[in-house]
Parts: C-alpha cells; sequence; structure tokens
C-alpha cells in the first residue's frame, strides 16, 4: 500500500486506460500487432499495478484469487474446446473451416476464440504468480 | 541509416550485459535487465517483427521485472560473493563455444535475404495463401492461432503448467494446511 498521492491519483487514471488498451490489443490482434499473450500480460499488469498501489488485500477482493486460479484453468479448456468442437463439427483438432457455414468465417470464429482462451489463461497467471510472490512471508494471506 | 541504429542498439546490449556481469547490486542488475529487454524491443522493432517487440516489452521489461523485483523483496539485493572465485575451466569453456557459434555464423545466410531456405519451406504457402484461406490481415496472428494452432495451445498449456507449478511451490501447502484443519474451530484460527 503506497501513501503518495501523485502515485495514487496517476495510477487511478492509467489503470482503467491500460485495462482498456488490453481489451484493444486483444480484439484487434487479427489486424495489427498483438494477440491473447500480450493483451493477458498487459490486461495482467494491470492487477499488479493495482496490488502494488492499492494493497495486495484489496486487489485480492476487486480479483478473488479462487476466481483467477478458475481463469487459469477455463482459458485452456477454452482454446481445447474448440478444438475438440471442430473434432465433432466433422474437422480435425482445431480445425477451424468447419466451425462455421463458411471457411474463412470459420477460421476467424476460431482465431477470436482461442486467442480469447489464451488472453484469460495469460492475464489469470501473471495475477496469481504476482500474488503468490507478493503475499509471502506474510500472516495476513 | 538502419545500421547505424543497429550498431547502436547492439552496442548498448553488450555495453548492459557487461555491466549486469559485473554488478554486484542485485536491485541494479534487474533494473538493467529490464533496459535489456526494451533494448531488445527497439531492435526488433527495427527489424519489423512487431509482435515479437510487443512481446518482448511487455514480458521482458514488464512482468519479469516486476517478479524479480518481488523476489528481491522475500530475499536480499546483494549478490553473495563467497563462491566467486575464478575459474579457468569455465573460461575455456565459454571462450571454445563462442569461437563455434560465431564460425557458424559464416555459414548462415544474410541477414533478410529472400533467397534464404528458411523462408521458402512452408513460408510461401502462408504469405501467398493467408489472404484467402484465413481472411485475416495479420499474417502473424494467422500463423500463430490457425496455421500453428497446435503450438500455441502447447504454449498456453505450458503456461498453465507454470502457474500449477508456482501455485504448489509457493501457495499449495498452506491450502491444503487450511483445508486439514477446517474443522478444527475457532482455537486454530490464533495459528499462522
Amino acid at each position: 500500500m503506497i501513501r503518495h498521492v501523485i502515485l495514487r491519483a496517476l495510477s487511478k487514471l492509467l489503470i482503467p486506460l491500460i485495462m482498456l488498451f488490453a481489451l484493444y490489443v486483444q480484439f484487434h490482434g487479427d489486424y495489427g500487432p498483438g494477440g491473447g499473450f500480450q493483451a493477458g500480460v498487459i490486461f495482467g499488469a494491470a492487477i499488479i499495478l493495482y496490488a502494488l498501489m492499492f494493497g495486495l488485500e484489496s486487489a485480492k477482493r476487486v480479483f478473488p484469487p479462487r476466481v483467477l486460479e478458475f481463469l487459469v484453468a477455463f482459458g485452456v479448456l477454452l482454446y481445447g474446446s474448440v478444438g475438440i468442437d471442430a473434432i465433432f463439427l466433422g474437422g480435425n483438432f482445431l480445425d477451424y473451416d468447419v466451425l462455421a457455414h463458411d471457411a474463412v468465417h470459420g477460421q476467424h470464429l476460431g482465431i477470436l476464440l482461442v486467442e480469447l482462451g489464451v488472453g484469460i489463461t495469460v492475464t489469470a497467471v501473471m495475477a496469481t504468480i504476482f500474488y503468490q510472490f507478493a503475499g509471502r512471508g506474510r500472516s495476513d494471506v | 541509416m538502419i545500421d547505424v541504429i543497429h550498431v547502436v542498439l547492439f552496442t548498448f546490449l553488450a555495453v548492459i550485459a557487461i555491466a549486469v556481469i559485473r554488478l554486484r547490486d542485485l536491485f541494479a542488475a534487474v533494473m538493467l535487465m529490464g533496459i535489456f529487454s526494451l533494448l531488445s524491443a527497439s531492435l526488433f522493432t527495427v527489424m519489423d517483427a512487431v509482435d515479437v517487440a510487443f512481446t518482448e516489452a511487455a514480458v521482458g521489461a514488464g512482468i519479469s521485472t516486476i517478479l524479480m523485483l518481488a523476489t528481491l523483496s522475500l530475499t536480499t539485493s546483494k549478490e553473495s560473493t563467497r563462491f566467486a572465485r575464478p575459474q579457468p575451466l569455465a573460461l575455456v569453456a565459454v571462450v571454445l563455444t563462442g569461437a563455434a557459434l560465431i564460425y557458424a555464423t559464416f555459414d548462415m545466410p544474410r541477414y533478410g535475404d529472400p533467397a534464404a531456405p528458411i523462408h521458402h519451406h512452408v513460408a510461401d504457402h502462408y504469405i501467398e495463401d493467408t489472404e484467402d484461406e484465413i481472411g485475416v490481415p495479420n499474417m502473424v496472428t494467422a500463423i500463430l492461432a490457425s496455421y500453428r494452432g497446435y503450438d500455441t495451445w502447447g504454449e498456453t498449456t505450458v503456461i498453465f503448467t507454470a502457474c500449477v507449478g508456482v501455485l504448489m511451490l509457493l501457495g499449495g501447502a498452506r491450502t491444503f494446511y487450511r483445508w486439514r484443519h477446517r474443522d478444527d474451530g475457532d482455537e486454530s484460527g490464533d495459528g499462522s
């Protein structure tokens, strides 16, 4: 918990912008540089900045560790289920062509979902690892 | 002009690498490693590898610096010099390996050579057919998420495994302890 007024005011201003930028990187990854991994890291950085500024405890109230642990697995499973779904629809594992009526649309949908899975997992992993490191050696966690 | 930027950036990288080796203050070394990553990211940008530069800036300069600092806050920020004796054998090994690597670069195609074998294995197919098969303007995303979907799936699993490992090492025991003692009532609450 940092009591420096300028740092706190500035990070309050910055954290929403960082999160918005992460979402932009996530969903604009098809058209420009970026993708799920980068977006996840940026979103994780926003959570870490919040934890640094307002304390680990308030960060854990906003982003509960149990929810993050769930999301760690959920992203991987989302990725895998897109692949399994392709098998059920008659294609190979992770063959996005069969996901929609049209091959190119299927590819768009597949890439979007897969990148979303990567982004969710990376965000949750970054925040979880930081929680574990920052919460070490304290009695209040 | 590009060559000048390359030379300047590589010089900075070498200087920082030597400084990191020489420093005994780990806090300063971690900050220099962050700068090293940022300079690598600039280098990747100059080489038109924007996606790689993006990742390097976010992960190398951002998250890993923070995790290193978090580790330092748990341990100490001074490197132990107890075992820092000169190792002649290590020097010989490093010099030999470095010489072999530099010798190997003579066989490599020139940087950006369009006729290099690596650019004609599957890259031609990606460059010519991404527009029709995937329909995504960013070819890097198309390759990573669709053509190389298995690899990215593997990478995501690696990240997942890393997180599970950290949780088991740093957080698992405590959770298991709490789970075992959940029925003990209030008297277990004062112990920490």
